[in-house]
Formats: structure tokens, C-alpha cells, sequence
């Protein structure tokens, strides 16, 4: 199967073909998949050198006149590197901006930490207004990046991931979308975690929602879901542990309610290898998270 | 002269008191602000922008990078009718829109908010990159930075971007008042020559001066201009 990342070079270029507004800003990542597209529009595919800051300046400068840029580079150097870029450049600007990860937590373990941002949806979650898509498959991330770039001038992040479902879903660039239905809590899949999430819970009496915009979290859906399947909550995040816990927590303020927020834990492994090593080493793996929510809904809700 | 009346036109004896009025200071020298010569001859004689013009896609872009210190700013966008006079005696109170550094959303006339060192030539880059990429090939861009913010790496990356990639269009002016720590003489504009860049260092206090500098062809190039003033140590 392709990956998300193959999938994005081909589709901004068709945008880039369809609409004058849209540019793509590079530091050199990324730069091969647009060769062509820059032979068909010289001046709005821009490749600023290895230079991070820049990136995400230039593109706040292409957004004030009047541009939708389309940023790209790993995670690390996208949001972590420039983050003062992306805080002022873009928020306190007031200019908005696409910005397109690739690599993720660990998607590249043998490059090591550096190359790992597990962080990034927890450090946009210090800003205001950004809209964060991320997809669980090929086919959604296409939808996804479509969806992201034709948002007006809204601050956009997309995070693409080799983590991936076998199958895409429907996703509308806003709301969680049901998978199954029960009665003993709620697991909240994020993105490329609905495979490991669903065989986990396979057998278990536990509503599942997919979730590929978590920002704005979709408190409505999770809200309902409890309504028949109690409001014992489990987050099951590519990133971060617990970066979306405040956000259910303050969507089920109204009633008693407990939260497990699972992710990427925050110590450093030190660990090379490869990506399912990783997955493992940090509990997301199905057989590992069937023992971590079976124990969470179980203890507080027998069946 | 009125402060209340918006419909006089001000001139450059005119700023120090207009400067007065957001410090409380009576007059104010020229050198009791770096940038009050080189920000009066741009909105004077250079810059194609007007307080109606502000949405008009070809006007000129005035990039305020250094947001420190930002009275004679305000005072010359007060004295070309970009905000009323009357906002300058509220600077930096709670409800002014007039800030110690500039907030592009709360003040007419300001391109960008600034504040932080070293974010508004970079900006200052994608700005003429995107006037280029949608065919407005008259505004051009100009960006004010101090000579102390070049400190800041940001500055590096989009000085090494612009000349190689030959933005013509993009300005910079570096009013330089000798408060970087580590400098060398000469150092300023080397670097961006060595950048490719067309450099030109004047009198940063010389009308003419400037005027001259910062209208100087440079074809193929992007064009800085250091502005040399009084050290502000001194």
C-alpha cells in the first residue's frame, strides 16, 4: 500500500493546478514529489533551503498577500524547531497557513529522537484557532489535505504518518464517526490507531469512535456516546499520552466521569529499530491495549 | 499646529511633539529615536502606501521588524493620516490600540505585528514571493531591522535566501545605532553582499542620504540600506 505522504506531493500539485491561491513552501524535505508541479508554477512551489524559521515566515508573507501556503517538512522541524514562527508568524498575524507533517512520533525509528515528534499536537494545543487533521489511512489523508487547504485562511495542521489503518472511512474534516456501539465506556480511536483499537477491543462491551480531526475535539459526539455507554473514557492517541484528556475532560464537565489518555509516553526510549518495536515499547500495540482498556472499563463497570 | 485637527498636514518638525504625546516629553530630539529620519523619508518620499490604499494589492509593503521603541512608528503612520492623532496620547494603556510593540490587527497602516527580534524579514520574504507569484510586480517591500536584531539567526536564513533567489523587489533598511555586542565595522553590509545582495551604507540622519540609498537601481538584487546613527550608548 502507498502511504499517506506518497499521496501528498500528487494531490497539492492537482491543487496547485486548480487553484491560484495555493503555493507550497519546502526546506528542501520533500522536494523531489514536487518537481514537476514547480516546472508548472515557478513561482508558487518554494523551496527555502534547510532554513525552518524561514519556512514558516515566508509562508505567513505568501498568507498575507493573499496566498494559501502549504507547508512541509518532518513534524520536528515544522512545529517543533520554528515554534515561535508558527506562534507569532501565524497566530499573531492573524494569517493562516497549511502546515503538512510527515514522520510523526517515531516513523522513522532508526533516525532516532531526533527525528521523532511525539509533541507536536500537545504544543499547537498552546495556540489558538488551529484545526488539526490526522488521518488513519491513505485515502483519508487525501480528503483530509483537500479539506485542509480549501478552509479559507484558518490555521491548518495535517499529520502524516507510515502508521496506518487497513482500511479508510468516511471523514468529513470535523466530527468523530462511530464505529461500534456498547455499553461499558468509550474508546476514542485517533487516526492510525482504530486497527490496533478495534482488535483490541474485539469481544469488549465498549463503543468505539474514530476520531481524524481532533482539533476541535468533537466533545458533542463523545458526549452522546456515553450517554449509553457510560462515561468511563479512553483516548487512544499517536502521539502524546493524554494530550487530548483536558479536551474530553471539559466536553463531559457535566457529568462524573473518568479519562484514560494512552499515547506515546513522554520518556525517551534511546531505542533504534523499527516502527511496530516502537508501537510495542509504548503500549499501542493490540495485544498491550486490550490489557490497558480491559482493566480501565472492567474495573469500574463489570460486565 | 492642532493635534485635533486631522486634516493638517504634518511635516517632519512636526514629529517631535507628536512623539511628545505618547511619552509626555515635551520635545523630543531626532536622536532620542533610531529610526524617526529613515521612517520619515519612506513614508514621505518612498513608499507608495496611503491611509485609503491599505487592502489595494499593488500598494508598497512597510515591514516594522525592530518593534521596539515603536513612538516615531506611530508618529509619522499619526502624521500621514494613517491613525488619528488623538490615539497617541493613550500609547500603551490598556485600551489603546498603540502598543510598546506593534500589533498589525489593532493599528492602521501597520503590515505586521513585531516584537520579537528577527520575524519580519522572513515575512518580508514571503511577502515579495507572493506579490511575485500573483504577477504584481510594482509593490515592492521593504523591511526595518536594527542592527543588534541580526543577532537573530532568522535574519541569516532569509538574507542567504534573497539575494541567490534574486528578489528585486524586497528593501531592507538596518538602522544601525551601534547596540549589537558583537560587531565589526564594515560587518553589516558585507554580510549581505556576501548574500548577493545590492548594499548601500549612509548618514542614517541625512534626508538626501537616505532618499538616494533607498532609491538606488538594483536590478536582479535585493537592496539593503545601513543606516548609520548616533551610537545608542552615547
Amino acid at each position: 500500500m502507498d502511504t499517506m505522504r506518497d499521496r501528498f506531493a500528487p494531490v497539492v500539485s492537482r491543487l496547485l493546478d486548480e487553484d491560484p491561491r495555493v503555493a507550497v513552501v519546502l526546506a528542501e524535505i520533500g522536494t523531489d514529489g514536487f518537481a514537476e508541479a514547480a516546472r508548472r508554477h515557478p513561482d508558487r512551489v518554494v523551496n527555502v533551503g534547510i532554513r525552518e524559521q524561514l519556512l514558516v515566515g515566508a509562508a505567513a508573507g505568501l498568507a498575507l498577500t493573499g496566498l494559501r501556503p502549504v507547508v512541509h517538512t518532518f513534524a520536528s522541524f515544522l512545529v517543533e524547531r520554528p515554534f515561535e514562527q508558527v506562534k507569532l508568524d501565524l497566530g499573531h498575524q492573524d494569517a493562516g497557513a497549511v502546515l503538512v507533517s510527515a514522520a510523526a512520533s517515531f516513523d522513522w525509528p532508526a533516525g532516532g529522537y531526533t527525528h521523532m515528534a511525539p509533541g507536536d499536537v500537545a504544543l499547537l494545543d498552546t495556540l489558538d484557532g488551529w484545526t488539526v487533521h490526522v488521518p488513519g489511512h491513505p485515502d483519508e489523508a487525501e480528503t483530509l489535505l483537500r479539506h485542509a487547504v480549501a478552509a479559507g485562511d484558518d490555521k491548518v495542521y495535517v499529520r502524516l504518518s507510515l502508521q496506518s489503518n487497513g482500511r479508510a472511512l468516511p471523514v468529513d474534516g470535523e466530527r468523530f464517526h462511530t464505529v461500534r456501539e456498547g455499553r461499558s465506556g468509550v474508546v476514542v480511536a485517533v487516526g492510525p490507531m482504530l486497527d490496533a483499537v478495534l482488535a483490541a477491543t474485539e469481544g469488549l462491551d465498549v463503543t468505539v469512535l474514530y476520531a481524524t480531526t481532533v482539533r476541535p475535539f468533537d466533545g458533542a459526539a463523545l458526549h452522546r456516546a456515553t450517554g449509553t455507554a457510560g462515561t468511563d473514557v479512553v483516548l487512544v492517541e499517536p502521539y502524546l499520552a493524554g494530550t487530548s484528556t483536558a479536551a474530553a475532560n471539559d466536553a463531559l464537565s457535566d457529568v462524573p466521569h473518568r479519562v484514560l489518555g494512552l499515547g506515546v509516553g513522554r520518556r525517551e526510549l534511546r531505542r533504534y529499530g523499527q516502527l511496530e518495536e516502537h508501537v510495542a515499547a509504548h503500549g499501542l500495540d493490540a495485544r498491550s491495549l486490550r490489557g490497558r482498556i480491559g482493566s480501565f472499563v472492567g474495573a469500574a463497570a463489570p460486565a | 499646529m492642532s493635534m485635533t485637527n486631522t486634516t493638517l498636514t504634518y511635516t517632519y518638525a512636526d514629529l517631535p511633539e507628536l512623539m511628545g504625546l505618547m511619552t509626555g516629553d515635551e520635545k523630543h530630539g531626532p536622536a532620542a529615536t533610531s529610526t524617526l529620519d529613515v521612517l520619515w523619508v519612506l513614508y514621505d518620499r518612498v513608499l507608495r502606501v496611503s491611509p485609503d490604499g491599505m487592502t489595494d494589492p499593488e500598494r508598497d509593503r512597510f515591514l516594522l521588524s525592530k518593534g521596539h521603541g515603536p513612538m516615531a512608528y506611530y508618529a509619522v503612520l499619526a502624521a500621514k493620516g494613517f491613525l488619528p492623532v488623538e490615539w497617541l496620547p493613550g500609547f500603551g494603556s490598556y485600551d489603546s490600540p498603540l502598543g510598546h510593540h506593534p500589533d498589525r490587527t489593532l493599528v492602521p497602516g501597520a503590515e505586521i505585528g513585531s516584537g520579537s527580534l528577527g520575524h519580519g524579514l522572513p515575512i518580508a520574504v514571503g511577502t515579495a514571493l507572493g506579490l511575485r507569484a500573483q504577477g504584481l510586480d510594482e509593490p515592492r517591500v521593504w523591511a526595518l531591522i536594527g542592527d543588534a536584531e541580526l543577532d537573530e539567526g532568522s535574519n541569516h536564513e532569509a538574507i542567504a535566501f534573497a539575494g541567490p533567489a534574486g528578489l528585486d523587489r524586497l528593501h531592507t533598511v538596518v538602522v544601525d545605532n551601534s547596540s549589537a555586542t558583537y560587531a565589526r565595522p564594515g560587518g553589516i553590509a558585507a554580510r549581505f553582499e556576501a548574500a548577493g545582495w545590492s548594499a548601500l551604507t549612509v548618514d542614517g540622519r541625512d534626508h538626501e542620504a537616505l532618499y538616494t540609498a533607498f532609491t538606488a537601481p538594483h536590478p536582479g538584487r535585493p537592496h539593503v540600506v545601513v543606516a548609520q546613527v548616533e551610537p545608542k550608548s552615547a
